[in-house]
């Protein structure tokens, strides 16, 4: 789906450069979670892989399509998806259906097939009860779903997502994610940017960047292996409490960090 | 002195057919150097209470005061409460439009006449406070990361010397390590006798850090005190889009066996109270 050779980006002449030779190959129907610290070239990287942003040095390949040809980018644009971070820069219509009928009213589809996506959109995001709201009216979360919806009814190959679950409470990132889980199942693609690691966990394969470069690439259970504390990801705190109880051999080996998990083991 | 909504409602799109209310008759206080979060699910009303409390939004119905006195759009005190209360809005760097970090930390202070030595003092203050790199001043805020564009955004509402910080989700999008940072400047500014007011959906840290936290559900007041009282009420009387964090179910599983943690504590305290129950009662394998 992406293929990414030796990538780099800088956005100005002189400053350092946000990408430093990214080499990335992700298959089509991969759910891959990138992460990192701010500014280690996260966002770049997805920008390149929409081509919003063309590679300095280097390649990138989208589908086949190299997305340096300016001749491609349309056809990239159609099948790769992004929703950024901040719902408020991609929402471009002041009542809810129309703003998620915006992509496919520009793709020229006929208005049945437009209705058939918005429906769809609204109903996977969870949006149905607000079609008929004012955009602008929403709630910060809601906006975010709203931005997820306008790139779903896009019906992408792919779904590049910027931190966009950043505002939802805890319910709505459940859903969401239940959601992303349903679109992977049936074959989309996913690159998720997040500085969750709860997040990062449902995700098939996780991608650490450092300094513009990938600096860890592999399965979650690995990267969970005590290998994430290399870049001071924060841990979660019941994972700290597992730890902690482990070490202590207050718990037996193979217990699993769930609450229930935990205290049963305890047999208190 | 505290700032005081009292019985405040408000709705959107009064009116039209897509009039939503947004709030239903809220009270809220913060004093100064009293870090206060609210919290609540999405389209709970959080961000529309923060708005009131600089006069972004004037209620329906009820009253905003600032410090003793009511405060009443196109009055003299709106133009000094917007200048004592610095808001922080959702994803403040999206409003950047100077060309440089210090243009862009000058523009309100200089809007409220501060000029010369007193503007340079002001804006040094404020990078210092936010912990803001003097180095970047010069450089065009577009190009930094994203976690130092949220410092430049805090440090340009921090420059008017305002009594109370409100700040609506200022953690979103934000690293482990900028998290931490902010969270530390949050407290050093309370510690030095600012109001701070913090929208979050995130209970885990507003249980963490905060004195006091109110509790919203579809625009209204479910329940307010201390992260103790409040977690307590919502493990008791669960409350739409808020999860007790598992740290704090796990706490609580421990106090129901007659431990003695505080709901809200640190994973060490936790294991040391589990170690001295073991001791006392040897039930497991003995």
């Amino acid at each position: 789906m992406f293929s990414i050779r030796a990538a780099a980006y800088s956005y100005s002449e002189s400053g350092t450069p946000a990408l430093d030779g990214v080499d990335l190959e992700i298959e089509q129907g991969e759910w891959v979670a990138l992460v990192g610290a701010n500014g280690s070239g996260k966002s770049t990287l997805a920008k390149i892989c929409n081509a919003l942003l063309a590679p300095t040095q280097g390649t990138c390949f989208v589908m086949g399509l190299d997305a340096s040809d300016p001749q491609n980018t349309s056809a990239i644009r159609q099948n790769v998806a992004l929703v950024f971070q901040n719902p408020e820069d991609q929402i471009v219509a002041s009542i809810v259906e129309e703003d998620v009928a915006f992509g496919p009213e520009n793709l020229g589809l006929p208005p049945d097939e437009i209705r058939r996506r918005v429906d769809r959109a609204l109903l996977l995001t969870d949006l149905e009860l607000y079609r008929a709201r004012g955009s602008y009216s929403l709630s910060g979360g809601q906006k975010q779903r709203l931005a997820l919806a306008g790139a779903l009814a896009l019906e992408p190959d792919a779904l590049l997502l910027d931190e966009s679950t950043s505002m939802l409470d805890p319910e709505g990132r459940d859903s969401f994610l239940s959601c992303l889980g349903e679109l992977n199942r049936r074959g989309m693609t996913i690159l998720q940017i997040t500085h969750r690691m709860e997040e990062a966990a449902l995700a098939g394969r996780i991608v650490v960047m450092e300094s513009g470069r990938v600096a860890w690439d592999g399965p979650p259970p690995d990267f969970f292996d005590g290998g994430y504390l290399r870049w001071s990801f924060e841990e979660p705190p019941e994972m700290a409490l597992h730890h902690a109880l482990l070490t202590r051999g207050l718990i037996p080996q193979g217990t699993k960090p769930g609450v229930e998990d935990m205290l049963e083991a305890l047999c208190l | 002195m505290p700032i005081v909504a009292d019985n405040i409602s408000y709705a959107y799109n009064v009116g039209t057919s897509a009039e939503s209310v947004a709030l239903r008759g809220v009270s809220f206080t913060v004093e100064r150097g009293e870090w206060v979060s609210v919290v609540g699910h999405t389209g709970s009303g959080k961000s529309t209470l923060a708005q009131h409390l600089n006069l972004l939004l004037t209620p329906r119905s009820g009253s905003v005061s600032i410090d003793g006195a009511e405060a009443k759009p196109g009055s003299g005190e709106s133009r000094v409460a917007r200048r004592r209360v610095g808001l922080v809005f959702q994803y403040p760097e999206t409003q950047f439009f100077a060309e440089t970090v210090r243009a862009e930390i000058e523009f309100a202070p200089s809007n409220w006449g501060v000029s010369g030595g007193a503007l340079k003092a002001c804006v040094d203050e404020a990078v210092s406070a936010s912990g803001l790199d003097p180095a970047l001043l010069e450089s065009n805020p577009f190009a930094l990361s994203g976690g130092q564009r949220r410092r430049v955004a805090i440090a340009s509402v921090i420059a008017m010397r305002p009594d109370y910080l409100v700040l609506d989700e200022p953690t979103a999008g934000l690293d482990a390590a900028g998290i931490r940072e902010l969270i530390q400047f949050l407290s050093g500014v309370r510690d030095a006798g600012l109001g701070v007011v913090q929208v979050t959906h995130d209970l885990r840290s507003a249980l963490s850090y905060s004195d006091r936290i109110l509790v919203l559900e579809n625009g209204s007041r479910v329940v307010s005190g201390t992260p103790e009282f409040v977690a307590r009420h919502i493990i008791d009387n669960p409350v739409r889009g808020l999860v007790i964090p598992p740290v704090v179910r796990f706490a609580d599983a421990l106090r129901k066996k007659g431990m003695n943690v505080p709901l809200i504590c640190e994973v060490d305290e936790m294991v040391r109270a589990i170690g001295i129950y073991k001791e006392r009662n040897k039930k497991c394998g003995s």
